[in-house]
């Protein structure tokens, strides 16, 4: 009877104000989306980090005036530096065929590149691509090294761009949310204010506080429920709309983002939409019905 | 049953206390009357006892509890050893006389089985066999605060506290409800009554304990109003 009379309780105040429940679950909802597409864009920058950071070298580029000591003294202190993963040496004629590869649609520039203006070097992988700078600075200042350069830095500027994007996105879930808060704790207090004169005489008779509090709190987490399933389609559907279809230029830089990764959504924006309008409607009713 | 000992109470922002170093005791199966003006702090006691507030000194025991020590979620299950009864009734004006005593049964945890076999009987204890499916609006105010007994009995308390019960009756019907709370009495209940009602308490004769200004001034074991 109580399980009953309780998810009767839940359907009753749902329906009663009804104009209200839409509101919290458009906004609850607005704000899970956001909170989706940051979550998935850090996942997504995460896993574009670990796919590029792979690919990058630090090259170290030598002087044309290098002796055999000095080159023999920086491969051995490549070699030993236990942040290094592989190396590789590039000779001059090695870079020059590469360069010729690279550009070879414009033979006039490269035939205005001779045999030895490019410096023969060093390309080194190393184990985590977040030791670089260490590695440079351990580097720097040797005999013979005309220059090293990161692949990272240029890279680190395409993140930040998305690390803008998804705190952009953060900011919006975090405002949708405080808005939303509001909404569920207005909605409970209705509810509870509709409902005084039987929560007074559950009081006067002794009904034990989670029986005259579950029915708010499991209201506030239907709503969040239903706002969980409406974001989730609605990350859902713009991810196959704008990614898979509109966007799709972006995907050569972007790795694809996995369904699977939009489908692990769905469990975490259930979770915490309805844990965040629970908690909301107990602290509500804590200070409302002071049970 | 109901002990009180040099029970202080000051609101926040009283000038002076609701009741000042009171201390009586209330034996098991007593009926007392706490009489005296308004604001005198009658109606202190009866929140005292149910523990809606908190004495800002002394002890306050209750069916050999120290109410003050009880843990705020225990506090719901010691209330349903307490009845009450109220001058405004307090029914629920969408629910049938039958459904108002039901609900205090099914919220805290009875039956519905339990409810249809407890509920009748009650309301026919409290004279009310026949009308059991009348909405409040459609009951007199006697036969209304008769409910509020029979909602505050059903569960067989061993206190039943009533503040005002007669507040808002009729002196004919005032009667009817002292014959009722007398019944409920004699089954062994312990009856607390707050009123300034002088004709019930003179024809009942009970124990009278006269509060003024948070002070005991009289505590008569058949008395009168004074």
């Amino acid at each position: 009877m109580r399980l009953k009379y309780v998810l009767n309780e839940v359907l009753v105040g749902l329906w009663r104000n009804v104009t209200m429940t839409v509101a919290m679950i458009i906004t609850l909802s607005v704000s899970l989306t956001m909170l989706g597409a940051s979550v998935l864009l850090y996942l997504q920058v995460d896993q574009m980090k670990s796919f590029y950071y792979g690919e990058i070298e630090v090259s170290i580029f030598l002087r044309p005036d290098v002796s055999a000591a000095q080159r023999q003294a920086i491969d051995s202190a490549i070699s030993a530096n236990p942040l290094v993963k592989e190396r590789t040496y590039e000779t001059r004629e090695e870079a020059l065929k590469r360069f010729q590869e690279l550009w070879k649609d414009s033979p006039e520039f490269v035939a205005s590149v001779g045999p030895n203006s490019l410096p023969e070097s060093f390309r080194v992988k190393l184990k985590n691509p977040e030791t670089y700078k260490t590695f440079t600075d351990q580097m720097t200042g040797m005999q013979g090294i005309q220059d090293i350069i990161d692949q990272r830095a240029l890279l680190d500027k395409v993140f930040n761009i998305f690390n803008a994007i998804q705190v952009g996105a953060l900011v919006v879930a975090g405002v949708m949310a405080l808005a939303a808060l509001l909404l569920v704790g207005n909605t409970i207090q209705v509810a509870a204010y509709s409902k005084r004169r039987e929560v007074a005489v559950m009081k006067l008779v002794g009904a034990s506080n989670w029986f005259i509090q579950a029915p708010f709190v499991l209201e506030a987490v239907v709503a969040g429920l239903i706002g969980a399933v409406l974001g989730f389609i609605a990350l859902f559907v713009s991810k196959v709309v704008l990614l898979d279809n509109k966007l799709q230029a972006l995907t050569t830089i972007l790795t694809p983002i996995e369904n699977g990764n939009v489908w692990l959504m769905l469990p975490l924006l259930a979770a915490v939409g309805a844990a965040v309008s629970a908690v909301t409607a107990w602290v509500t009713l804590r200070f409302y019905l002071k049970v | 049953m109901i002990q009180l000992e040099n029970v202080t109470k000051t609101y926040p922002k009283a000038s002076r206390p609701s009741l000042d170093e009171v201390s009586v005791g209330i034996e098991k199966g007593e009926f007392v009357f706490f009489i005296g003006p308004s604001g005198s702090g009658k109606s202190t006691i009866i929140k005292l006892l149910l523990h809606e507030v908190a004495p800002t000194q002394g002890r306050v025991e209750v069916n050999g509890k120290d109410v003050t020590s009880i843990r705020s979620w225990k506090i719901p299950h010691f209330r349903r050893s307490i009845g009450c009864v109220f001058q405004d009734f307090r029914l629920l004006p969408n629910r049938t006389a039958y459904e108002n005593v039901a609900f205090a049964l099914e919220v805290i945890g009875k039956t519905k089985a339990v409810s249809r076999r407890v509920v009748p009987e009650v309301l026919e204890l409290v004279g009310l066999g026949g009308k059991e499916h009348r909405y409040p609006h459609e009951l007199s105010g006697g036969e209304q605060q008769r409910v509020a007994v029979a909602r505050a009995f059903v569960n067989r308390p061993l206190i039943l506290l009533a503040d005002e019960p007669t507040g808002n009756l009729d002196p004919d019907t005032s009667i009817e409800i002292m014959r009722l709370l007398d019944r409920i009495n004699r089954t062994g209940t312990t009856v607390v009554m707050v009123t300034h009602d002088s004709n019930i308490v003179n024809q009942m004769r009970r124990r009278v304990i006269e509060i003024e200004s948070g002070r005991i001034v009289r505590d008569q074991a058949r008395g009168v109003y004074g």
